[in-house]
C-alpha cells in the first residue's frame, strides 16, 4: 500500500468557494427544516434530535442516582414508575442519543463530503429518515408518560411485557417506537450503503476509503441485518399483547426465550452500531492530532468488517443464566471472546499511531485519548463477563451495568464528544473554546469513572440491577457513584456553556483548521461547509 | 517498534506473577455458630465462597481478572510513553511510519494466545456448573410476582412460600431487604439441585455467595445446583426485571446440619396442615434424638435429570 491509502490528496476540481451560501439563502425556515433533503441540514436535524434525547435520558439517570444515593429513598415513589425511568433511559439513549449522534449526525454530515459525493443517494429518503426517528421519539415519551410507563426494560422480555402484566398503551408506545426508530434506522442504513458503494469521487476505490466512511459502512450493513430482527420480535411481541397471539406465550405453545434469542440477535449486532461509528471518528481524531497517516489501514478497516461478522454470531452470551444447553454456552464464550482479538487489532493501531507522531493534545484529542483508555477496561470486563462459568454471578449484577457504561458513557459518549469538538468548527463555522473544552472532558472524566468505578465493585458484591431500592450494605458504593453523577450532570452544563460560546463567536476559521495532520476531503471546502459542496467532482489522485 | 516488543515481553512477564500470586490465595473461612454471608458496606469482592461452585468461580475470576488487568497496565503503560515520549513540544517533527508486519502479527497472535489460557480453565467451570447429577435431594423453586415458593420433590407436601419481611417489621438483627419470613432450609454438606421455574413472568433465582443463578423462566424448568459445607445463612435476590415488587422478593437460605435439617422437616410437615411453616430452624436445638435415616428425603432416582 502506498502512504496515501488512507488520505487522498486532491488532484483538482475541489470544492467551489465562490458557491458558498448559495442555494439556502432564499429558503424559507419551514422549507429548509421541515423539508430538508440536503445531508448537512438533515444531519444539524440529527444532532439536534441527539442533544435532546441526550438531555432526557440525562435526566432520567439523574433521578435514578439520586433515587439510588441513599437506600430507602423515596424520590421515585412506585416500582412502577421506577421500572418505566430505567426502560426509557436505555431507550432513549440508544435509539435517540448514541444512534443518532454517530450515524445520522456525524455520518450524514460527513460520509458525502469525505468520499467527495455531493449529498446521499437519497435525499428524500435521508430525510423521512428524520422524521421516522423524530416520531419515534414522541412514542417513546408518551410510553414514559402515559399512565404508569412502559416498565419491562429496555429488553422488553416477555413475559413482563405481555398484556396480564403490563396492561395500558403505555407499553404499545414504547414498541411502536421502537418500530419507527427501526425503520428511520434501515431507511438510513440503505442510504447510506447506496451512497458509500455508488458516489465515492473518481479515484476513490474502498481501499483508501477514511475510516470513518469504513466504521459507517459495516455499521448500515449491521443496521440493515439486524433491525428486521427486531421489527419481527417487536411485531410478535405487538401481536401477543393486543391479538391474542401466543408467539411467547408458554400456555399457547410460545416460548419466552424465543424472544431473548430475537432480541439479543438484533441486540449484540446494535452494541457495535453504536461503537463502530465511534471507531471512525476516533481514527481520524488520533492521526490528526499525531499528524500521522493512521497506522495499519487496511488492517483497521477489516478489523472493523470482522466485529460486525463475528458479533452476529455471539447473540447467546445475553443469556447464559436462560437455559442455553452446556456446549451453546462454550460456543458462545469463546465466539464472544474472538471479539477481542479485531478490538485488539484497533487499539494498538491507534497506539501506534501516536508512535512517532507529534501529538497536540487538543480537546479532541484528549476525548480521543480517554475513549481508548476507557474502552479497554469496558473491553477487559467484557472479556471477563463472556465467561460463562463467571457470569453465572456476574449476569444482571452491577458489574455488568458497570462494562456496557464503560463501553457506551465512556465509549460511545466520548467518541461523539470527539467528533463533536473536531468537527464543530466545519459545521458551524466558529471553533469552541479551548479552555472550556478542556474543563469540560476533565469533569466529565472524573465524574463518569467515579459513577461507574464503583459499580464493579456493587456488582462483585451481588446488587442487582433495576432495583429502586437496595439492601443497606450496599449504601457506601453507590452514594460514590451518585456523586459522581452529579459532577458529570455539572459537566453538562460545561457543555452547554461552551455551545452557547460556539452559537455567539464572531471569529473565523480556515478551511484547514486542524493543520496538516487532517488530510481527509472535509477539510478541503471552506468553515463553515457551503451549503452544496463538490459541485465540480473532485479527483483523488 | 522494538520498544513496543521488549516492554510487552515485560508486561507478560508481570502478569504471570500476578496470576500466580492470585491463584496462591486462598480463602479458608473459619467456622462459627450463626455465621451470615450477607453483602457487607464497602465490599470490594465476592462474598465468601459457600459452595465449591463459587470457590471455582472466584478462582477463576482472580485468574481473568488478573491477566486483564494486566493488559489494561499494558496499554495504559504504552499510551502513557507515547503520550509523553512523542508530543509535539518534545518530537515536533512525525515520523511517517505506518506499517509493521512484524508488529501487528504480534498483536493478532499474542491477544489469541491470551484467549486461549483464559477459555481452557474457563471451560472447565462451565462443565462443573452444568454436572447437576446425582443430587441428595431436589428443591422445586418457583418465582411468583413476588415471593418465591419452595418445594421439597423428595417430601410430599413440603411447599411453603417466602415473602421479604416488609421494612416496617423488621426486628433487630433482620437484613433489610435481605431477610424473608421463611427462609430456605437446606442441609449442609449435600449436593443439593435446584428445578427453576416461574409461575408468571421472569425471576432470577440469584445466590451470590453460593454461585447459583438461572432465569425462571414460565413453561421451562432449569436446573442449577450447590453444595454448602458450612453451616450459616445466606442471601440472595431476585435478579430479572419482574415488575414493581422487583427488589422486594429477597432469598434467605439457612444451611443446617443434617441432623437439624431433618428435625426441621419433620416439624415442617407435621406443621403444614396447620399452615404455619416454622421460620427459624437455627433457633431451636433440635437433638439427635431423631433417628431418620439420612437418604429417606433424599431423591429416588439420583442423576435422573441432565442439565439443560
Amino acid at each position: 500500500m502506498s502512504s496515501t491509502t488512507q488520505h487522498p490528496e486532491i488532484a483538482h476540481g475541489h470544492a467551489e468557494h465562490g458557491h458558498a451560501e448559495h442555494g439556502h439563502a432564499q429558503q424559507s425556515f419551514v422549507r429548509r427544516w421541515l423539508m430538508s433533503t440536503n445531508h448537512k441540514d438533515i444531519g444539524t436535524l440529527y444532532i439536534t434530535m441527539a442533544v435532546i434525547g441526550a438531555c432526557v435520558g440525562g435526566v432520567l439517570s439523574m433521578i435514578m442516582r439520586s433515587q439510588l444515593m441513599y437506600p430507602h429513598n423515596t424520590i421515585v415513589t412506585s416500582g412502577e414508575e421506577w421500572n418505566a425511568i430505567v426502560t426509557a433511559h436505555g431507550l432513549i439513549m440508544i435509539f435517540w442519543f448514541v444512534m443518532p449522534a454517530l450515524i445520522g449526525g456525524f455520518g450524514n454530515w460527513f460520509v458525502p463530503m469525505m468520499i467527495g459525493a455531493p449529498d446521499m443517494a437519497f435525499p428524500r429518503l435521508n430525510n423521512m429518515s428524520f422524521w421516522f426517528l423524530a416520531m419515534g421519539f414522541i412514542f417513546v415519551m408518551l410510553g414514559l408518560l402515559v399512565g404508569h410507563g412502559a416498565g419491562a426494560g429496555w429488553t422488553l422480555y416477555p413475559p413482563l411485557i405481555n398484556m396480564h402484566y403490563s396492561p395500558g398503551v403505555a407499553t404499545d408506545f414504547s414498541l411502536f417506537s421502537l418500530h419507527l426508530a427501526g425503520i428511520s434506522s434501515l431507511l438510513g442504513a440503505i442510504n447510506f450503503i447506496a451512497t458509500i458503494l455508488n458516489m465515492r469521487a473518481p479515484g476513490m476505490s474502498l481501499h483508501k476509503m477514511p475510516l470513518f466512511c469504513w466504521a459507517i459502512l459495516v455499521t448500515a450493513f449491521l443496521l440493515l441485518l439486524a433491525i428486521p430482527v427486531l421489527a419481527g420480535a417487536v411485531t410478535m411481541l405487538i401481536m401477543d399483547r393486543n391479538f391474542g397471539t401466543s408467539f411467547f406465550e408458554p400456555s399457547g405453545g410460545g416460548d419466552p426465550v424465543l424472544f431473548q434469542h430475537l432480541f439479543w440477535f438484533f441486540g449484540h449486532p446494535e452494541v457495535y452500531i453504536m461503537i463502530l461509528p465511534g471507531f471512525g471518528i476516533i481514527s481520524h481524531v488520533v492521526s490528526t492530532f499525531s499528524k500521522k497517516p493512521i497506522f495499519g489501514y487496511l488492517g483497521m478497516a477489516y478489523a472493523m468488517v470482522v466485529i460486525g461478522f463475528v458479533g452476529f454470531v455471539v447473540w447467546a452470551h445475553h443469556m447464559f443464566v436462560s437455559g442455553i444447553s452446556t456446549d451453546s454456552r462454550i460456543y458462545f464464550e469463546v465466539a464472544t471472546l474472538v471479539i477481542a482479538v479485531p478490538t485488539g487489532i484497533k487499539v494498538f493501531s491507534w497506539i501506534a499511531t501516536m508512535w512517532g507522531g507529534a501529538i497536540e493534545f487538543k480537546t479532541p484529542m484528549l476525548w480521543a485519548m480517554g475513549f481508548i483508555f476507557l474502552f479497554v477496561i469496558g473491553g477487559a470486563t467484557g472479556v471477563v463477563l463472556a465467561n460463562a462459568g463467571i457470569d453465572q454471578i456476574l449476569h444482571n449484577d452491577y458489574f455488568l451495568i458497570a462494562h456496557f457504561h464503560y463501553v457506551l458513557s465512556m465509549g460511545a459518549a466520548f467518541a461523539i464528544f470527539a467528533g463533536f469538538y473536531y468537527w464543530i468548527g466545519k459545521m458551524s463555522g466558529h471553533q469552541y473554546p479551548e479552555f472550556w473544552g478542556k474543563v469540560h472532558f476533565w469533569t466529565f472524566f472524573i465524574g463518569v469513572n467515579l459513577t461507574f468505578f464503583p459499580q464493579h465493585f456493587l456488582g462483585l458484591a451481588g446488587m442487582p440491577r433495576r432495583y429502586p431500592d437496595y439492601a443497606d450494605a450496599f449504601a457506601g458504593w453507590n452514594f460514590v457513584s451518585s456523586v459522581g453523577a452529579i459532577i458529570s450532570g455539572l459537566s453538562t452544563l460545561v457543555f452547554f456553556y461552551i455551545l452557547y460560546r460556539i452559537f455567539s463567536s464572531k471569529e473565523a476559521l480556515a478551511d484547514n483548521y486542524w493543520g496538516e495532520g487532517a488530510t481527509t476531503l472535509e477539510w478541503v471546502v471552506p468553515s463553515p461547509a457551503p451549503h452544496h459542496t463538490f459541485e465540480d467532482v473532485p479527483v483523488i489522485r | 517498534m522494538k520498544r513496543i516488543l521488549k516492554t510487552s515481553l515485560g508486561a507478560c512477564a508481570v502478569l504471570l506473577l500476578g496470576v500466580h500470586l492470585a491463584v496462591a490465595q486462598s480463602d479458608p473461612t473459619a467456622a462459627a455458630n450463626g455465621y451470615v454471608n450477607a453483602p457487607h458496606n464497602w465490599q470490594m469482592w465476592f462474598p465468601a465462597a459457600g459452595s465449591p461452585i463459587q470457590a471455582h468461580i472466584d478462582w477463576l475470576m482472580k485468574y481473568v481478572l488478573w491477566i486483564m488487568a494486566g493488559v489494561v497496565g499494558f496499554v495504559g503503560c504504552l499510551m502513557g510513553y507515547a503520550m509523553f515520549r512523542f508530543r509535539a513540544s518534545r518530537n515536533p517533527v512525525p515520523g511517517r511510519v505506518t506499517h509493521n508486519t512484524v508488529i501487528e502479527v504480534i498483536w493478532i497472535v499474542v491477544p489469541t494466545l491470551l484467549l486461549a489460557v483464559i477459555i481452557i480453565p474457563s471451560i472447565n467451570l462451565i462443565y462443573f456448573e452444568a454436572d447437576d447429577s446425582n443430587p441428595y435431594m431436589t428443591v422445586t423453586v418457583t418465582g411468583h410476582q413476588w415471593y418465591w415458593e419452595y418445594s421439597y420433590n423428595s417430601v410430599p407436601g413440603l411447599d411453603y412460600t417466602s415473602y421479604m419481611i416488609p421494612d416496617n417489621q423488621l426486628k433487630p438483627g433482620e437484613l433489610r431487604r435481605l431477610t424473608v419470613d421463611h427462609p430456605l432450609v437446606l442441609p449442609i454438606g449435600k449436593k443439593i439441585r435446584f428445578n427453576i421455574t416461574s409461575s408468571d413472568v421472569l425471576h432470577g433465582f440469584y445466590i451470590p455467595s453460593l454461585g447459583v443463578q438461572r432465569y425462571a423462566i414460565p413453561g421451562t424448568i432449569l436446573t442449577s445446583w450447590t453444595e454448602i459445607p458450612k453451616a450459616g445463612t445466606y442471601y440472595g435476590q431476585c435478579n430479572q426485571i419482574c415488575g414493581t415488587g422487583h427488589d422486594a422478593m429477597p432469598i434467605e437460605i439457612k444451611a443446617v446440619p443434617m441432623a437439624d435439617y431433618l428435625a426441621w422437616v419433620k416439624t415442617a410437615v407435621a406443621n403444614y396442615t396447620a399452615n404455619t411453616v416454622p421460620s427459624s430452624p437455627l433457633s431451636s436445638s433440635p437433638q439427635l434424638s431423631s433417628p431418620l435415616p439420612h437418604n429417606q428425603f433424599a431423591d429416588a432416582a439420583p442423576g435422573a435429570a441432565s442439565p439443560r
